[in-house]
């Protein structure tokens, strides 16, 4: 394994460990009585920001009130993204690129499944509504997007990555040209 | 008609007539001084904020009022000595005690003086001060809720319009007595004529925790029955002092308007409050004792509670040589105002032909020189007019009464006859300008015009008289001020506004030292009210004889419990009700039909109790005021009045919420 290959597998390692620091996802919701914003950040193993006003307007449409507690995903995903971490690590160690292999596949997974998670839960939340609920739009379900921006009544919704998902985005990407990218112009040189 | 040949005569004799007139003509008007681009220095767009805060004192409306300048647009009426039904101040059961005095409740004042607090002799934005006139109070309003957290009556005095002026870092606050009179412990039952020999004037000193903002009446100096008009605190060199007008030294006590007019000259009088300081440190003052009221509103139960104290601590200034000094000031001053460098004094003699500026430097020269002009009551000494004089202000106008600065050497005054605010240089008290007010100026009010660092730009004219300026609304007239931009060499006019009550001063601090601070709501895990309802399962309703506490919430869009039976008449029932809404700009308002009182206005966090007595037997609605949701209109719920003996149970419910479960 080349001495760049282990780098890049070393610093993607390092910027997925900002996940435990750093909010991963965030959604946004903008409407005309709250020019500032409301916002809810999605950490690793939990959920910050202004739940209790999102609660609160949700229960004019009978959404289910979010609760972090609701959510087991939360208890389990420190432990799953630390062990995949660690494959990163190793696999620099190592220098095994069978390991790289299963650090990259295990990322792909992680991503594939925690998207497909997201989307159930945003498609339950937006989709079972009370039927005593006191505002009934007739056809209209209020699950937010996967990613980027859509309209909800007075609301714009928007799901973006915050700087912890972008890291870990980043080094994912690095994991990938880890995998993949072999320099050309510098072989080059040496010849 | 036929041409006449008297028709040429006519015209050369016309033209004569008119010639000679011209010098006999009516003088023109000086006109309206309107700045070219007013209109674009005065627009704020919609969305935008002020750049400044302006506290404007209501007059005899008793409260203050906040405005946004340039634009003048009224942000909050803060309801200070009145009750004011709008949001419950005063009416509710944590608020009355606000109002409590030595003379009972007392819900209404005459609001003169705001004052910000000072750091280093510049506006922090921490908290704002000001006189109740009437019955002789401090009042005391957090600049971060704009509400108005304590209130000190003031014994001994009447009137207190020398009042809430401040020391350079506001180690005090002070209050003195426009209407002299027997001290309190004293028996008052004299002929009113014994003036001289009964009456006395008392100097209060307010002590300020520096942390904390309370207050408490630190000690009075008894000084002789003088009228105390307005006071000013040194900075800088003349730190330690505190300069106060006063007028009447006549010591008339009837027809002021003729007798306290008589000498050409009354006085400023210089107090060392340093010293007064020392000397009740060092325990010098004589206990004794006085009624006053003290209360406070707590933050965290949002509760007032009020105390009747008991004593005071005074000072007779003519036991304590060096403790006041008179500066003779032509004739009855009003205003005494101290520059920016805490140099010079000037001061408003109203009915002075010039403004007389002192100079502190010469005035402790002359007292080291001991250059006196006479004693008062035979031991405190008058310095010589000359020997403390900087110079006078020549031929500023007529009535000046008000000075403030802008920090670049200039100084504006208020002519009140004359209607203009003049300006002129401190230096060498040449005049550079005049601009006309609408009409008839008491205060003028510029940015942080009376601290250390004026921040300039705007200046505040504050009118007595409205007249013609607006739409008329019949006898009683609108009120008004008038924005004038002070950049220029030239002062122009800039805006006319209407006030509440009686814009009788103001001052003014840039918009981001109260930004800061702002509080958005009250949180809710804070909040220690004694009848504070956390949640809504914990809502209540208790009877303890014929005493019933309703423990109710408000949250969007629902009042929790919305039906309670079981009340019966000679009840007295006191709905404490919690909003449980932590989002900013969401109060809740909770009225009852025929409540005699008032509404309320909960803020979310806050607890506020309604006492209601129900008169008639028979079903009562109670329900949410302020246009809180897009359900505001079903915030709504029934009490159920009994007849008095009734066996009615108590019973409160609210249906269930199959949203929220």
């Amino acid at each position: 394994m080349k001495i760049h290959t282990r780098v890049l597998i070393l610093i993607g390692s390092l910027l997925m460990l900002s996940a435990y620091f750093l909010p991963l996802w965030h959604i946004l919701l903008d409407a005309p009585q709250y020019p500032e914003g409301l916002e809810m950040k999605i950490w690793l193993n939990g959920l910050s920001g202004s739940i209790q006003q999102i609660n609160g307007l949700n229960h004019y449409i009978g959404m289910k009130f979010i609760s972090v507690d609701d959510f087991k995903e939360f208890k389990i995903l420190p432990f799953v993204f630390g062990a995949l971490t660690l494959i990163g690590f190793a696999a620099a160690v190592a220098k095994s690129r069978k390991l790289l292999w299963a650090w990259f596949i295990g990322l792909c997974l992680f991503a594939i499944v925690g998207f497909g998670d997201f989307y159930v839960w945003e498609y339950n939340y937006g989709h079972n509504l009370n039927p005593h609920a006191a505002i009934k739009v007739e056809g209209m379900n209020y699950q937010p997007p996967l990613f980027g921006y859509k309209q909800l009544l007075n609301f714009t919704a928007g799901s973006l990555p915050d700087t912890g998902g972008i890291l870990v985005g980043i080094g994912g990407l690095l994991a990938a040209a880890a995998l993949f990218y072999k320099p050309q112009l510098s072989s080059n040189k040496t010849k | 008609m036929k041409f006449s040949p008297y028709n040429k005569l006519l015209v050369p004799v016309l033209a004569l007539l008119a010639g000679s007139t011209i010098s006999g003509c009516k003088p023109g008007k000086v006109g309206s001084a309107v700045d070219a681009d007013a209109a674009q220095k005065v627009y704020v767009a919609p969305g935008k904020y002020d750049e400044v805060y302006a506290f404007l004192s209501g007059g005899f409306s008793g409260q203050v009022a906040a405005y946004g300048i340039p634009s003048g647009r009224l942000l909050k009426v803060i309801p200070v000595f009145s009750q004011n039904p709008e949001n419950g101040y005063g009416y509710s059961e944590e608020t009355k005690p606000m109002l409590n005095t030595s003379h009972g409740f007392v819900p209404w004042d005459d609001s003169h003086h705001p004052e910000l607090s000072k750091t280093n002799g510049e506006d922090d934005g921490r908290w704002l001060f000001i006189n109740g006139n009437n019955t002789p109070r401090i009042a005391r309003i957090n600049l971060a809720t704009f509400k108005t957290v304590e209130i000190l009556e003031l014994p001994n005095i009447g009137g207190n319009h020398a009042s809430p002026f401040c020391t350079e870092n506001t180690e005090y606050v002070v209050g003195n007595t426009r209407f002299s009179e027997p001290l309190d412990n004293s028996n008052g039952d004299v002929p009113i004529s014994s003036y001289k020999k009964n009456f006395k004037g008392a100097v209060s000193f307010v002590k300020v925790d520096k942390d904390k903002g309370s207050m408490n009446l630190a000690f009075q100096l008894i000084v002789p029955p003088f009228n105390y008009d307005l006071a000013h605190a040194g900075k800088g060199p003349s730190h330690d002092w505190i300069f106060f007008t006063c007028y009447n030294t006549e010591q008339a006590n009837t027809l002021l308007e003729v007798n306290a007019s008589q000498r050409d000259k009354d006085f400023i009088m210089a107090v060392n409050w340093k010293k007064a300081e020392e000397l009740i440190a060092a325990g010098k003052g004589t206990k004794i004792t006085a009624k006053y009221a003290h209360n406070v509103y707590d933050e965290n139960t949002h509760t007032a509670t009020s105390v009747i104290e008991t004593g005071t601590q005074t000072l007779d200034v003519t036991k304590f040589p060096g403790l006041v000094y008179y500066l003779p000031c032509p004739k009855s001053p009003h205003g005494v105002d101290v520059t920016p460098d805490g140099e010079y004094m000037a001061a408003s003699g109203k009915l002075a032909a010039v403004i007389p500026v002192f100079s502190f430097k010469k005035m402790l020269a002359a007292i080291d020189k001991k250059q006196y002009d006479g004693m008062i009551e035979s031991v405190l000494p008058v310095l010589k007019y000359e020997a403390v004089l900087h110079g006078e202000v020549k031929k500023p106008g007529l009535g000046p009464l008000h000075t403030e600065f802008d920090g670049k050497g200039y100084a504006y005054t208020t002519m009140f006859v004359s209607s203009e605010v003049v300006k002129w240089k401190i230096d060498n008290l040449e005049i550079i300008d005049r601009i006309p007010s609408y009409y008839s100026p008491g205060h003028l009010s510029i940015v942080g015009g009376d601290s250390k660092k004026p921040f300039g730009k705007y200046l505040l004219s504050l009118n007595k008289i409205t007249k013609d300026r607006y739409l008329p609304t019949g006898p009683e007239l609108a009120q008004a001020c008038q924005l004038i931009d002070i950049t220029g060499n030239k002062m122009k006019l800039l805006l006319d506004f209407p006030t509440i009550g009686e814009p009788h001063y103001a001052q003014m601090i840039p918009a981001e030292k109260i930004l800061k601070n702002q509080v958005k709501f009250f949180k809710l895990e804070d909040n220690k009210n004694a009848y504070v309802t956390k949640s809504e399962k914990d809502t209540k309703v208790v009877r303890k004889g014929n005493r019933i506490d309703v423990y109710m919430t408000a949250i969007r869009s629902h009042l929790a419990p919305d039906n309670i039976e079981g009340i019966k008449i000679g009840d007295e029932v006191y709905v404490h009700v919690t909003n449980l809404e932590q989002d900013w700009d969401v109060p809740h308002g909770f009225a009852i039909k025929g409540a005699s009182n008032a509404e309320l206005l909960i803020m979310p966090g806050e607890t506020c109790t309604l006492k209601w007595v129900p008169g008639m037997v028979g079903i009562v609605p109670f329900y949410c005021t302020d246009f809180c949701s897009a359900l505001h209109q079903e915030m709504q719920g029934y009490f159920r009045v009994s007849p008095a003996g009734s066996n009615v149970p108590i019973k409160f419910s609210i249906g269930e919420n199959p949203v929220t479960q």
